[in-house]
């Protein structure tokens, strides 16, 4: 057993430790990996490039950004929030939350590619949420603004990993059939994405009590002015309440906060 | 039949819009840097299949070049002012949503009416990506109604695209990258010798035990590999299959499922999802790039607590 090649793994994670740029770190731990899995260099080369040039359907997504740039220009940002701004009930957790159930369904039915960071997220969700915290809580600090953003974002995550499962013909289901077909052991797709919808239930339980104590969270910081909605006071998520502040509270530490003023968020976001 | 080299060609023709695009900003100091690896992001969606291996992996080792010499910049280029975005907004009111939501519709609806009508059976689109080109006919569909509707300058959206894929940057390549990584680990031998060592360490007789070992197991090699998918063949063949199934007896579709969702739990926690947890961050202008990842490990965590119950429970007691 040849135990040499796992250092390119000890590479990666001292690279990303270290901040270096992301691009080099793999690329020099592909080439270290393959160097010491005794394959030669061209042959590292040969396959690092084959492997790039076969997995460009990553990459794809991007072909949205001459849409959702053009409609940037016209303000669909500003429209995203005028629209949360006039919905009285609105709140950042109740949006994320309606958003959540939306991104499950959706998945599980096999429409992971129909929303997405690119599509959806970052033209209308973030700002939709952003724009509902204001109106719980006022002005937001830079803190706040981040913290919300990133929850925007890890809410698009949970619901689709923790929806497509449930769909017969995802990638993953086709895996593990194979794999365990390759030990002998027989499986059809329905029987194996039965046993996503628990931990989808169990996700959006557990997420969604988070969203329900971020609004808490929200409602509680001291107010900076502007009009609100002091209704959104909610109670906690169940089992969430124990570990959800300062765990939330920990996402906001990389930057002091600091105040700034509306047109810069308006060109940020 | 349309399938994903269509794709591609329009892909490149985006990216050799945003390379000409992002050359020519004279806001950004590094514009040649910008023009360049977009540029060549274009040549590889264009041409990657006659560049041979070689050719290709001299290409990424450019775009590394590029982005690990800094040659990468964010130029201010100009748009329009927040104020006229407000004054455009008023004007035009809840429509300007129209045109985003084409490009999940055109994606929904299509791939129902291709799934479920005889449209299957044309041969028209290749089965394997129906909903990937589903996006890019949307994504043409949306363009076309924007420039029907707001008649926007004629080079705006490749403009706007442009600033947009410029304030993504490096991080826009990172995930293909990545799954090239993946291809390297496979062929050095990187995932055997893992599960060698996991099978190892597995203590015998306690199954609870087994399970916790297993769940834990999948997160960590789905963290260092950045996806589940690399994770569950190896650990199946470490511990899934010869221990819980078939030493313990437990339940193979609750093993194989909620192992693989296990797995995904350590998927949130990981930078090297980079499409997942680094891309967004960048997307969104985070100032800490770690930030989607913190705001995830508070829900991965219980929900992987979940996901050990579920498979002792589901696994070997029902």
């Amino acid at each position: 057993m040849n135990y040499l090649p796992l250092l390119g793994i000890a590479l990666v994670v001292l690279g990303f430790a270290l901040r270096f740029n992301p691009l080099l770190v793999v690329a020099v731990a592909a080439i270290v990996t393959g160097l010491l899995g005794h394959m030669p260099f061209l042959k590292v080369l040969g396959t690092l490039g084959h492997g790039f040039n076969e997995n460009r359907y990553v990459t794809i997504t991007y072909i949205v950004l001459p849409v959702i740039g053009i409609l940037e220009r016209y303000g669909l940002q500003q429209q995203a929030r005028a629209l949360i701004r006039g919905m009285k009930r609105a709140t950042t957790g109740r949006l994320l939350i309606v958003y959540l159930g939306l991104r499950q369904i959706l998945a599980a039915l096999g429409l992971t590619t129909v929303a997405g960071h690119a599509q959806t997220v970052r033209p209308l969700v973030a700002p939709m949420a952003v724009a509902a915290a204001e109106k719980q809580h006022g002005e937001l600090d830079e803190a706040t603004t981040e913290r919300v953003k990133a929850m925007s974002a890890a809410t698009d995550n949970v619901g689709v990993f923790f929806g497509e499962d449930i769909f017969l013909a995802i990638a993953s289901i086709l895996l593990i059939q194979g794999s365990l077909k390759s030990f002998g052991i027989e499986l059809t797709p329905f029987q194996l994405s039965v046993w996503a919808i628990p931990t989808a239930i169990c996700a959006f339980l557990i997420h969604g009590g988070r969203l329900l104590w971020l609004d808490r969270t929200l409602s509680s910081l001291p107010r900076s002015g502007g009009e609100g909605d002091r209704s959104a006071q909610l109670s906690g998520g169940g089992a969430e309440a124990a570990t959800g502040p300062s765990t939330i509270r920990s996402a906001a530490d990389g930057s002091p906060p600091h105040p700034r003023f509306r047109g810069d968020r308006e060109e940020l976001l | 039949m349309i399938n994903l080299h269509w794709l591609y060609v329009l892909a490149g023709a985006a990216f050799a819009g945003f390379a000409l695009s992002s050359a020519r900003d004279r806001t950004n100091s590094r514009r040649w840097g910008n023009g360049a690896f977009w540029g060549l992001l274009a040549t590889s969606f264009w041409f990657g299949d006659f560049l041979g291996d070689i050719g290709n992996g001299v290409l990424v080792l450019a775009l590394v070049a590029i982005a690990g010499a800094h040659l990468l910049g964010k130029g201010a280029r100009p748009s329009t002012t927040s104020q006229e975005r407000k004054i455009h907004s008023d004007r035009l009111g809840n429509k300007l949503f129209l045109p985003a939501l084409i490009i999940p519709f055109t994606a929904f609806v299509g791939t129902l009416a291709f799934n479920y009508t005889p449209l299957k059976d044309t041969g028209l689109i290749d089965p394997k990506s129906v909903t990937l080109i589903l996006l890019g006919v949307g994504a043409i569909v949306a363009l076309a109604t924007c420039y029907a509707w707001l008649r926007p300058p004629t080079f705006a959206p490749i403009d706007e695209g442009g600033r947009l894929a410029d304030s993504i940057g490096w991080a826009l390549v990172l995930p293909q990258m990545l799954a090239a990584l993946g291809v390297i680990f496979a062929a050095a031998g990187v995932g055997t010798t893992i599960g060698a060592m996991a099978s190892a360490i597995i203590p015998h007789g306690n199954i609870f035990l087994a399970v916790v070992l297993f769940a834990l197991g999948m997160v960590a090699f789905t963290m260092i590999m950045g996806n589940a998918f690399a994770a569950f063949p190896v650990m199946a063949a470490a511990i899934g299959v010869p221990i819980l199934i078939q030493a313990d007896g437990g339940n193979p579709a609750v093993i194989g499922a909620v192992g693989m969702l296990a797995g995904f739990c350590g998927t949130l926690m990981t930078p090297m999802a980079a499409n997942f947890n680094i891309v967004p961050a960048a997307l969104l202008e985070l100032k800490n790039q770690y930030g989607v990842i913190k705001a995830q490990v508070p829900t991965a965590l219980p929900l992987l607590i979940a996901n050990i119950l579920i498979l002792y429970i589901a696994g070997f007691r029902l």
